[in-house]
């Protein structure tokens, strides 16, 4: 499980993550929601350890992973596998390199090792044909499920996603929220997503964290969303835009 | 004032991530070769061309000065061998190491500013450090490595075409013999000046590099502030090349 204690973020004067308490669930895709500029992505940034903390803690199974020392916090990132929202693919590498980076970084992997996880993992995101492509030659789909099948090439236990679905069509974004969702299930993986897409909370989310203006607005099941709505103007307001 | 310090501190920092030992040898190695071969043999038609064009440049104007029709010296007051002697001296101690760093930080430095800021802004040396990765470490220590390496080697080589430049200039123009050209080579070497050209060209060569890198991770933007990443680090480069010149200069010779 991860937990944020009291999370806050300034960057100078601007108070970005106000004292933020939450909760993400193992083995379930946890959904981070909330209106563009509301902190999400820097929620979801200083939980990677992209952004330091100003104070709080952020707990994986009960460690800070903010106080670890360098080589401890670098061994817990390799259980860390992030879809970033741009994909972040390294663009001199081909799809298929790009799969067996993390692979040949820290696996002792042989050669035919790498390329049969690599061939697994691309599969298992329904791209074929496509290893020996680089990324400018591929779709904006194509090139999430790449960002995915780069982020599971190791066994991850957290899997982040910053706005899987920017730039992609509602087809295809429906396609890209039930990959994460099977590979969630499959893998047991715990899974943040942060979105503001109504759709995807309503296909994928099992646990959801609002976020209103840098604060927790509200926690809780998808179930109970619509219960939430009545007592909470600035949830509703938002989940009825969404639509 | 104040930008400046911070600026350097900052540039320290930096530094320090750079020399950690990498994750992997093998990668580390195949990015090396790639980087050497980028540097080194993407960079040798240049660094002829200069070369050979900045000693013939060098042959024909240090002639014109002497020669007795110029105006500016008293006619035959110098034998025209003193131009090799010139040509040799200016070559190594300035001309090689200087005008060849500051072409090179047009070339290399801008190059890895803009590739450099455009992983920073396509967040891929965030996914580097998600991963687990040093990302200074990662995408700066094979450059700056690279750099040392194959600079000094291109300087070196610049450094004798600059003179045979000097030599073609000299014999097609007819303004002096080869012989003439040599013997004032010759009487010119002072090996101490050898010593200052490789001082210079690893300093520089450093400089090429680790300040372009930085330049480059620290970039904040879009695609405007890539290309201004490559500009402001050539502009850093060359001013700080100058001063790190006039420094090796009075601290050696």
């Amino acid at each position: 499980m991860i937990q944020l204690v009291e999370l806050n973020k300034f960057f100078e004067e601007k108070h970005v993550l106000k004292n933020i308490n939450a909760n993400f669930l193992p083995g379930v895709a946890n959904l981070v929601i909330g209106a563009s500029g509301g902190g999400k992505s820097v929620l979801v940034k200083t939980m990677v350890g992209l952004e330091k903390p100003s104070s709080g803690q952020v707990l994986f199974e009960g460690q800070d992973y903010h106080n670890l020392e360098y080589q401890e916090q670098q061994t817990l990132r390799r259980e860390i596998g992030m879809l970033f929202q741009g994909t972040a693919l390294f663009d001199s590498l081909t799809v298929e390199q790009n799969v067996e980076f993390p692979l040949l970084m820290f696996s002792n992997m042989s050669k035919e090792e790498r390329m049969d996880r690599v061939n697994l993992c691309l599969s298992r995101v329904n791209l074929i044909n496509a290893n020996k492509k680089t990324p400018a030659e591929i779709s904006g789909g194509m090139k999430k499920r790449v960002g995915i099948a780069r982020a599971i090439a190791l066994n991850i236990k957290y899997l982040f996603c910053d706005e899987p679905n920017s730039g992609l069509d509602p087809l295809t974004s429906r396609v890209i929220d039930t990959l994460l969702h099977d590979i969630t299930k499959e893998f047991g993986i715990t899974t943040i997503i942060n979105s503001h897409d109504m759709k995807t909370v309503k296909d994928i989310g099992e646990h959801i964290v609002f976020i209103h203006q840098g604060q927790k607005w509200w926690e809780g099941s998808k179930d109970d969303l619509i219960e939430a709505q009545k007592s909470n103007p600035e949830l509703d307001a938002f989940v009825k835009a969404s639509f | 004032m104040m930008n400046i310090f911070s600026e350097v501190g900052r540039y320290i920092l930096f530094m320090r991530y750079v020399f950690k030992r990498p994750e992997r040898g093998r990668v580390f190695w195949n990015m090396l070769l790639r980087e050497m071969n980028l540097m080194g043999v993407d960079s040798l038609v240049v660094v002829i061309l200069i070369a050979i064009i900045t000693g013939a440049v060098t042959t024909v104007q240090t002639a014109s000065q002497l020669a007795s029709d110029s105006g500016i010296l008293p006619p035959s007051l110098f034998p025209m061998a003193i131009v090799g002697s010139v040509v040799g001296s200016s070559s190594v101690l300035e001309l090689a190491p200087t005008i060849t760093c500051l072409v090179l930080a047009g070339k290399i430095g801008a190059n890895i500013a803009s590739e450099i800021g455009n992983m920073r802004v396509s967040e891929q040396i965030d996914a580097y450090e998600v991963m687990g990765i040093n990302s200074v470490g990662f995408v700066s220590f094979p450059k700056i490595l690279a750099g040392v390496l194959v600079i000094p080697c291109l300087i070196v080589i610049s450094n004798f075409l600059l003179i045979f430049g000097g030599l073609i200039a000299a014999k097609l123009t007819g303004i002096m013999t080869m012989d003439e050209y040599v013997t004032g080579l010759r009487s010119s070497f002072v090996p101490l000046y050898a010593k200052v050209l490789m001082v210079k060209s690893y300093v520089f060569a450093f400089i090429i590099t680790s300040l372009s890198c930085f330049q480059g991770y620290y970039t904040i933007g879009g695609a405007l502030e890539v290309g201004e990443a490559g500009t402001k680090a050539v502009t850093k480069i060359c001013v700080t090349i100058l001063l790190f010149d006039l420094i090796i200069a009075k601290l050696l010779l």
